[in-house]
């Protein structure tokens, strides 16, 4: 059934802070390199080489110019993917139950021998986090890597997602929501974590840690030593000459 | 968001279908002989004909039938059964009506009602959407339900009936653009509430996420008719409104096969502009709606 359930026993998702994210796009190789090769159909790409490529990707990295009111602007990078809503829209759209947000941790997953590719949980999603795969037809998302997570055949330090795993600058966290002491729910918290569009009321999971406020600029230049030189020696008898010509 | 043949055609023509259905279910025309074989065949041949072309745009139609599942939580899956439910109760009445079998027509009024139950099940699959702010309005069904009743009491030959439709359809179309053209503004929704990053200040693309065309890109953030929309709102309105209105004041067939072919041709170019000219908020994560 695509309702959702009322409550799910963990609300496993990512804190992904936008201050140590450098737009290096390791995250969505990472990603797409995994689920590639393992959990349902591939995720194709079309015309690869050719003129105009495109393919199914799960985690889009963003580049934002953001101007603050006072100082210089900053460029935020801003990965984007499934946030694992609470209140998912796009289960509930689903005609063929292919949809479902899992009871015990909360990940919103796509059956795709249930899919029908008729995109509608897509246009559901205000985040543009699913892709309809053009070469097999059905809808494709994050799936947390829940063929990383639980995987006992990998070592421990690997089994989470290849997104977070991948990233260089460990700028994407995983975790359980729902326990306030887990890793991501105290950095949430101390970092002043937020949804996305809350209004939507999707109820969103994963939290984005704003950029650290940055330090007030300095009176002065950084680089007044430098443009302040004092000529000294043979150079500072030849400044004074030349002055007093 | 992308206007999709097969989506527009399928609502257009089943709702068209579905709203002659709901005229001779009633029994606000009672044909006979094989008369009535062509009017109820008309109206069946509609509803098909656009529950046939809904499926042409699915990644794996073989599995449709799945879509019959989920009619707790989606309105799709609704849609699928009060359509297939309208079809067959209303075909003793065809039936009746064809041979003069004489059955009690009560049950016609039954599938009357479902038949505009289906046209308002198709209309929700969109409401719904909350993240398509123009379709996100009860303005949206009301406007699915009078196209459906005027395209069913043309084709049922209602000239009066038809005639003061258009007129009420002309007013839900108005308000349909009125409405529809601030509703994105209401939702609120922004560059910096997409990205949470208006905490900061006044935010822009830096660089876009990837250099080429993706799914969001062509599924969503469609642009390219929209700038013809004032144009095209005028040919639909002419159409689907005025021109039928006008023909159906004529007595005889031959005007109300021409309002039909009118109203049809405008009801398709109001059709598409509800998808072109829908932006999702996605558009907002690429400085684009």
């Amino acid at each position: 059934m695509t309702c959702l359930p009322a409550t799910t026993q963990k609300k496993l998702g990512l804190a992904i802070d936008l201050d140590t994210c450098v737009g290096c796009q390791a995250c969505v190789t990472a990603c797409k390199g995994w689920n590639d090769q393992g959990y349902g159909a591939r995720l194709s790409d079309q015309n690869p080489y050719g003129a105009d490529p495109s393919g199914t990707f799960l985690n889009r990295v963003h580049s934002y110019a953001v101007q603050p009111e006072a100082g210089p602007a900053q460029t935020i990078n801003f990965p984007r993917s499934c946030l694992h809503c609470d209140d998912a829209p796009c289960v509930t759209v689903c005609p063929t139950g292919a949809s479902y947000k899992r009871t015990e941790d909360g990940i919103v997953l796509v059956n795709e021998d249930a899919c029908i590719g008729c995109g509608l949980c897509a246009w559901a999603c205000p985040y543009g986090a699913r892709e309809l795969d053009q070469a097999a037809g059905v809808m494709k998302k994050c799936t947390l890597c829940v063929d990383r997570i639980y995987n006992e055949t990998l070592p421990e330090e690997d089994r989470e997602p290849a997104c977070v795993r991948g990233c260089p600058t460990g700028a994407r966290h995983f975790g359980d929501f729902s326990d306030p002491d887990s890793k991501v729910s105290r950095l949430s918290a101390e970092r002043g974590g937020y949804a996305l569009m809350p209004d939507m009321g999707t109820k969103p999971v994963n939290r984005y840690l704003p950029p650290r406020k940055k330090d007030h600029p300095q009176e002065a230049s950084l680089l007044a030593p430098l443009l302040d030189i004092k000529a000294s020696g043979f150079a500072g008898w030849l400044d004074k000459i030349l002055g007093k010509i | 968001m992308h206007p999709a043949p097969s989506v527009i055609i399928f609502s257009v023509f089943s709702g068209m279908g579905f709203g002659l259905l709901a005229f001779l279910g009633a029994g606000v025309v009672t044909p006979s002989g094989w008369a009535a074989f062509l009017w109820w065949g008309l109206g069946y041949g509609l509803a098909v004909v656009g529950l046939l072309a809904s499926t042409f745009h699915l990644g794996n139609p073989q599995r449709a039938l799945l879509a019959f599942t989920q009619w707790r939580s989606s309105w799709l899956s609704r849609e699928a059964w009060a359509s297939v439910a309208t079809l067959l109760l209303l075909a003793p009445v065809a039936l009746s009506d064809w041979l003069a079998l004489g059955w009690p027509r009560g049950i016609g009024f039954i599938g009357a009602v479902l038949a505009l139950g289906t046209v308002f099940t198709t209309s929700m699959i969109y409401t719904q959407i909350k993240a398509v702010p123009r379709w996100h309005h009860p303005v949206t069904p009301l406007m699915f339900m009078v196209f459906s009743l005027t395209g069913g009491a043309i084709l049922a030959g209602q000239h009066l009936l038809a005639a003061v439709l258009c007129v009420a359809l002309g007013a839900v179309l108005l308000a349909v653009y009125r409405i529809g053209d601030g509703q994105f503004a209401r939702a609120g929704q922004t560059m910096g509430t997409a990205t949470g990053l208006d905490r900061i200040g006044e935010v822009a693309v830096f660089e876009q996420a990837h250099t080429a065309g993706n799914y969001l890109l062509r599924e969503m953030i469609y642009v390219v008719g929209r700038k013809h929309a004032t144009k095209l709102r005028r040919i639909a309105f002419a159409l689907a409104v005025v021109l039928p209105a006008l023909l159906l004041l004529g007595h005889g067939l031959p005007f109300v096969v021409l309002a039909a072919i009118s109203h049809l041709t405008g009801a398709l170019a109001a059709r598409w502009l509800f998808f072109a000219e829908a932006e999702h908020v996605v558009g907002l994560y690429y400085g684009k709606r």
